[in-house]
């Protein structure tokens, strides 16, 4: 009895030192991969000047000329363009599924819009070769299409899922009272929308923007499809550039391991890592300044 | 009434852009689907520029990163459910799983490929991606896990552990039996992202795909369905008819999707149902 029992206890000690290790582990991987990722990237600057890649956009590994300024400027415009196409549109769809659509519609678009976020990015670049790039270069006037345009575009349709998940679950969190209060003096569904309940569900509305930019910016497959791939500095939406990401799959495969131009694509990898970082820790902040209110 | 016509004018409007986003989603499935289907013969699987192989990949990989993420990720989630106290260490292990979820899938891709291509020098096999791949899976599994478990009443852990059980007893016949239905649907949520993965297995598990069929050598370069999209589409090889490749590989990439996603609402209401049922009798 007492040998039985004191099994329970040692197999209730070892489940739990199991469930410790393995948190610990998780946390340990997101060190190593800063600590991995970071030393490769950063002895980059063993040969080149850490000025010049950060405000050069002269990329020509060949000539020791490492200027990064054109994959940074590509990343952040595609991203722009993604939140300004699918930020406003993401947001009405949420307002619509948190307030005006009947259950039936929501019962259809829920499913949708979980439908949209499963589909592989490699899909998304293919929809964008074969028809996002035909469409764009006819409204840049550009002969293949292929730019930040298409990317941003492509890049909006795939933060959709994101914004309206979050925003929609933001909305709904807030306490009934707020509509209630609102609606019985007399405001419109409209106006309470407008006025009541997104500003007060912006912090988590804020969030979705966050997650769905750190989305986009470190999106690679769908963007290295479209993007064109031409170390040019993007200065027209129409005209083929590059991304960090996309340049990473497009040069990674052609470089030694250990060279200083390999490093340097490390070291994009790294500054993606960092924004990352920067991200999550603003969605913290974000959140902890709605929980405060 | 200026604000009543405001109020019409908006509820058109928010009508017209939900409209929009289905409309949206069925131009995507109508295009992939119309295009690739008709692709989808013997040939395309069993012929000289068969998928056989990249589809067998894609479900190996898949499985062996499942098998790696899934006991840590299951034990992560367990205890930041029921054993993390309140202090600094569980608030530096929910912002690491925060991060780790944040991260690029090309960073964690470059990271594999550091360490198992370079580092342990085994080169592209479906060992390391798989294995970088878990990666990816970790930080939702931990979440999914978290969400679920927290999601059982307290009544059914204090009622166990009242009658004597341990906690991992109670963990284990109580908490977790009925958290099952959450856990199926996160697992496969993570599957149906894992099948989709591209970034991660082109600097892990290479672009190749191995002559032998069905191939179980986990140290061979395994290239996937979604990695094989990728190959024709951005540098299709001259006199192959790399397009219909392309066109039926999006059509089954998009049938898969479909498919995991009816999989993620019938089990778990099916368990439900059961569930229910059975304490109402």
């Amino acid at each position: 009895m007492t040998n039985r029992k004191s099994w329970v206890y040692l197999n209730d000690r070892l489940a739990r030192y199991l469930f410790i290790s393995s948190a610990i582990l998780v946390s340990l991987i997101i060190l190593c991969i800063i600590w991995f990722v970071g030393m490769q990237g950063l002895s980059t600057f063993k040969e080149a000047s850490i000025l010049e890649f950060f405000t050069s956009s002269k990329w020509s590994p060949d000539n020791g000329k490492f200027g990064a300024l054109t994959f940074i400027a590509g990343s952040i415009g595609t991203t722009i363009i993604a939140i300004l196409l699918g930020g406003p549109l993401g947001l009405a769809g949420a307002v619509f599924l948190a307030e005006i659509a009947p259950p039936w519609v929501r019962s259809i678009m829920r499913p949708a819009t979980d439908l949209f976020a499963g589909i592989p990015s490699v899909v998304y670049g293919y929809v964008g070769i074969t028809v996002i790039v035909s469409f764009t270069g006819k409204i840049t006037d550009s002969p293949t299409g292929y730019g930040m345009l298409a990317a941003g575009i492509v890049l909006a349709i795939m933060i959709l899922p994101t914004v309206i998940s979050l925003s929609e679950d933001a909305l709904r969190s807030l306490p009934r009272t707020y509509k209630e209060a609102s609606l019985a003096l007399g405001a419109t569904r409209w106006q309470t929308i407008r006025r009541v309940l997104v500003p007060a569900a912006s912090p988590g509305i804020l969030t979705a923007i966050i997650l769905a930019m750190a989305r986009a910016i470190g999106e690679t497959m769908a963007v290295q499809m479209v993007i064109g791939n031409s170390p040019r500095f993007p200065d027209s939406l129409g005209s083929p550039t590059s991304t960090l990401t996309s340049n990473i799959v497009m040069e990674m495969g052609n470089t030694p391991f250990g060279s200083t131009w390999n490093n340097a694509l490390f070291m994009m990898a790294f500054i993606l890592l960092i924004i990352a970082l920067i991200m999550i820790i603003l969605v913290r902040t974000a959140s902890r300044k709605g929980a405060a209110r | 009434m200026k604000a009543h016509q405001s109020d019409r004018l908006a509820s058109a409007l928010l009508w017209v852009g939900a409209s929009a986003i289905v409309m949206l989603l069925v131009a995507f499935l109508v295009l992939i689907l119309g295009r690739g289907l008709p692709h989808l013969t013997v040939e395309f699987f069993n012929g000289p520029d068969g998928v056989r192989g990249q589809l067998f990949n894609s479900f190996y990989i898949l499985f062996l990163s499942l098998v790696f993420s899934l006991p840590v990720g299951l034990g992560a989630g367990i205890y930041m459910a029921e054993y993390a106290p309140k202090n600094k260490l569980t608030d530096l292990i929910r912002l690491s799983t925060e991060s780790l979820a944040s991260v690029p899938s090309i960073v964690f891709g470059l990271f594999g490929m550091i360490l198992f291509v370079n580092m342990l020098g085994l080169g592209f096999t479906i060992l390391g991606g798989a294995a970088t791949l878990a990666l990816l899976n970790l930080p939702i599994l931990v979440r999914v896990t978290e969400e679920s478990l927290l999601a059982v009443p307290r009544s059914y852990r204090e009622a166990s552990l009242a009658l004597g059980a341990t906690m991992w007893q109670t963990l284990r016949k109580v908490i977790l039996p009925t958290a099952l239905p959450g856990l199926i649907t996160g697992i496969t949520l993570v599957a149906g992202r894992a099948l989709g993965e591209t970034a991660i297995l082109i600097f892990t598990a290479g672009m190749n795909v191995s002559r032998i069929p069905f191939d179980v050598n986990p140290l061979a370069a395994g290239e996937t369905l979604a990695v094989h999209l990728f190959a024709v589409k951005s540098n299709p090889l001259p006199g192959t008819n790399a397009d219909q490749i392309a066109d039926g590989t999006a059509a089954l990439l998009i049938i898969m999707v479909i498919v995991f996603n009816i999989c993620l609402t019938i089990p778990s209401r099916w368990l439900q149902h059961r569930h229910q049922g059975k304490n109402k009798a």
